[in-house]
């Protein structure tokens, strides 16, 4: 099991956006009545995509109120779940891939480099204050190790001095293309496809 | 190599685009009522007759699964449930339907739920997979545009809801029955079976849970018919698969292939070859990272299927091939995947909580050779303390990969752990074996 702990300064009071609760009725409304319950993981999501990027244990508390779930129930959801961030995390959230498969095509080198452009430990903000990085267990993309997800997308095919170059351009406020940084398309055999050569686009 | 023509996923490397208009010419939605008339014993029939097994690890077959649910709806609801929790190192084939074939899977779920009478489908979704899960969003509004879904769908009196669950980063949710506690809003830890879901499942009511490939290739065997789908393969082992080969290989890729394709050729022909050359290759973990790792002397022959890897003490899994060539070293390897399933534990069964770290304590310092002899009979005998004393199969998924390294490169661990405490210099030996290491903060 891994560790997970609350941030120690927590903000007060947490309430949804009118954005947000729009978007948390909606979510309400595809379970069955009587079990809204469900709806708790895509709330704490919503709750912590407002509250940039982490979860305070006042919007689980909200939560708890909003679903008529007791708190407790919130809690152990957000804290079993790795996605849920219980503490502050950069603007620009770096999650390197390092398991096996990444691992042996090269995925600590990635490490290397978020540890030199970003900070020298793991969930640590960057001198600007905009970016952390984490190492993390899978992220379901083998065959295009090694990569990383920032934020919601997924950078694949990478090396080390690739990573630098992302790295560079996310602490400057850019967003880099996501996908292959081999130029490769999809999951496709690099310059060796044997299979379903008459759809292939020219 | 199999025909052009049998391959399912006709977009796989998404050539013509995954929205509805190129769907349907690749075949999908076009004579769905038609399928749905003919009935659900023949739908299930038809799934029976092309001996179609789960995609998602387990190998269950599909036609007998769907003939667990009850055949009439009584007091409580039937539910459909898509497992797109695809977490398993070396395993990423659902993505690439979830973002490049979309219409298939929802087709399939249409077809699936109508036979075992389900009005309702939640799609789990992993969160890593957001973005993707998105792009399936889409096609479903798509579908629900032009009626193919929803009320009376695709006019076929059907009634079905289609809606998309996302996960958080827990590989265990990809267990059956932890997904249905995660889909209920609780901590995803596994339940007891029996009682068996297709009886008591999600909200207590009957639910079929099946794989994205599963479901995916349904309305293609329904049209081609079940016999079409049962030559291909062998007995048992039947149709295609999409292998994704992953590690050191020259050119990495999921490839749809026949079922029982020789290894070799997967690895030779497809991905490019092994970085060094077949010479070089030291190992592969045929089917994602719970299977134990096959040695290069078998890989020479081995077939990919469900009961010729058995017979070599593994299984096909999710078909997540990771080669592992000689500059790697593999006790470090098996104990980076020790320490994935330390960290996905749920912390439910004591011997698999506690198991887990130990097992990957122990790999870890019998990497760098601080082990002593007695260690490596003591690690064979904590996953045999593991598998089978769990509720669910992750105490097997987690001693499985530790087993199959103790079974082929024993003399490897041994030759690098030396240690004995018995005599000689080295006394500081920790009273509690792994004491040393929970000093250190990350243990």
């Amino acid at each position: 099991m891994s560790l997970r702990r609350p941030s120690k300064e927590q903000p007060q009071n947490f309430e949804f956006s009118s954005s947000s609760l729009q978007a948390a009725k909606k979510i309400v409304a595809k379970y069955p009545d009587g079990k809204q319950q469900s709806a708790v993981m895509a709330l704490l999501y919503i709750a912590q995509k407002q509250n940039g990027n982490w979860i305070p244990l006042a919007a689980m508390k909200y939560i708890g109120k909003f679903l008529d779930m007791p708190y407790i129930k919130v809690y152990e959801v957000a804290t079993f779940y790795s996605m849920y961030n219980l503490s502050p995390v950069g603007k620009h959230f770096v999650q390197v891939c390092t398991t096996t498969p990444c691992m042996i095509r090269g995925a600590y080198k990635l490490v290397e480099a978020c540890k030199e452009k970003i900070s020298k430990n793991e969930n640590e903000l960057s001198k600007n204050k905009s970016c952390s990085w984490m190492e993390v267990e899978c992220l379901g993309a083998c065959v295009n190790a090694p990569m990383m997800q920032i934020n919601d997308e997924y950078y694949e095919d990478l090396d080390k001095e690739k990573t630098l170059k992302i790295l560079d351009k996310i602490l400057n406020g850019e967003t880099p293309k996501p996908g292959s940084y081999r130029g490769r398309i999809n999951n496709e055999p690099e310059n060796n496809r044997k299979t379903l050569m008459n759809l292939k686009n020219a | 190599m199999l025909k052009d023509v049998d391959r399912i996923f006709q977009n796989l490397y998404n050539d013509k685009g995954s929205d509805l208009e190129s769907s349907k010419k690749r075949g999908d939605w076009v004579n769905t009522n038609e399928l749905i008339e003919k009935g659900k014993n023949w739908i299930i029939d038809e799934i029976k007759a092309s001996e179609l097994r789960g995609r998602g690890g387990a190998g269950f077959p599909t036609g007998l699964k769907w003939s667990f649910a009850p055949k009439e709806i009584g007091s409580r609801p039937h539910y459909l449930v898509i497992n797109a929790d695809e977490s398993e190192p070396g395993t990423c084939k659902d993505r690439d339907i979830l973002r490049f074939e979309p219409h298939k899977l929802i087709e399939g779920c249409l077809l699936a739920s109508y036979a075992v009478n389900a009005h309702i489908c939640y799609i789990y979704i992993r969160g890593e997979y957001y973005v993707d899960g998105q792009k399936l969003q889409a096609a479903i509004d798509e579908a629900y545009k032009y009626n193919l879904i929803g009320k009376n769908a695709s006019g076929t009196k059907w009634d079905l809801d289609i809606y998309i669950h996302y996960g958080a980063g827990a590989y265990i949710c990809g267990e059956e029955t932890a997904l249905l506690e995660s889909i209920e809003g609780n901590k995803g830890q596994p339940r007891l079976k029996p009682p068996f879901p297709a009886l008591i499942g999600l909200y207590g009511c009957p639910t079929i849970i099946n794989n994205v490939e599963t479901i995916a290739v349904v309305p293609t065997i329904l049209r081609r018919g079940g016999k079409w789908f049962a030559t291909l393969g062998k007995a048992k082992n039947t149709g295609t698969k999409i292998f994704c080969i992953s590690g050191n290989v020259n050119n990495p890729c999921n490839v749809e292939e026949e079922m029982s394709i020789p290894l070799k050729e997967l690895i030779e022909v497809h991905a490019g070859g092994v970085v060094g050359g077949w010479e070089n290759l030291q190992a592969v973990i045929p089917g994602g990272s719970s299977m134990p790792l096959i040695p290069k002397k078998t890989c020479e022959t081995l077939k990919m299927d469900f009961d010729a890897l058995m017979a070599e003490k593994s299984g096909l899994g999710t078909a997540g091939i990771v080669v592992i060539n000689k500059d790697q070293d593999i006790i470090k390897c098996m104990a980076r995947i020790a320490r994935f399933y330390k960290h996905e534990s749920c912390g439910q069964c004591t011997p698999c909580r506690e198991g887990s770290g130990w097992m990957w304590r122990m790999l870890e310092r019998m990497a760098i050779g601080e082990a002593s002899r007695e260690e490596v009979d003591m690690l064979g005998d904590v996953t045999k303390q593991i598998a089978g004393h769990t509720i669910c199969a992750f105490g097997e998924g987690s001693s499985w990969p530790v087993q199959g390294l103790l079974r082929h490169f024993k003399k490897e661990i041994e030759k690098r752990n030396k240690f004995n405490p018995t005599f000689g210099k080295d006394k500081n030996i920790p009273y509690l074996v792994d004491q040393h290491l929970l000093d250190k903060k990350d243990a």
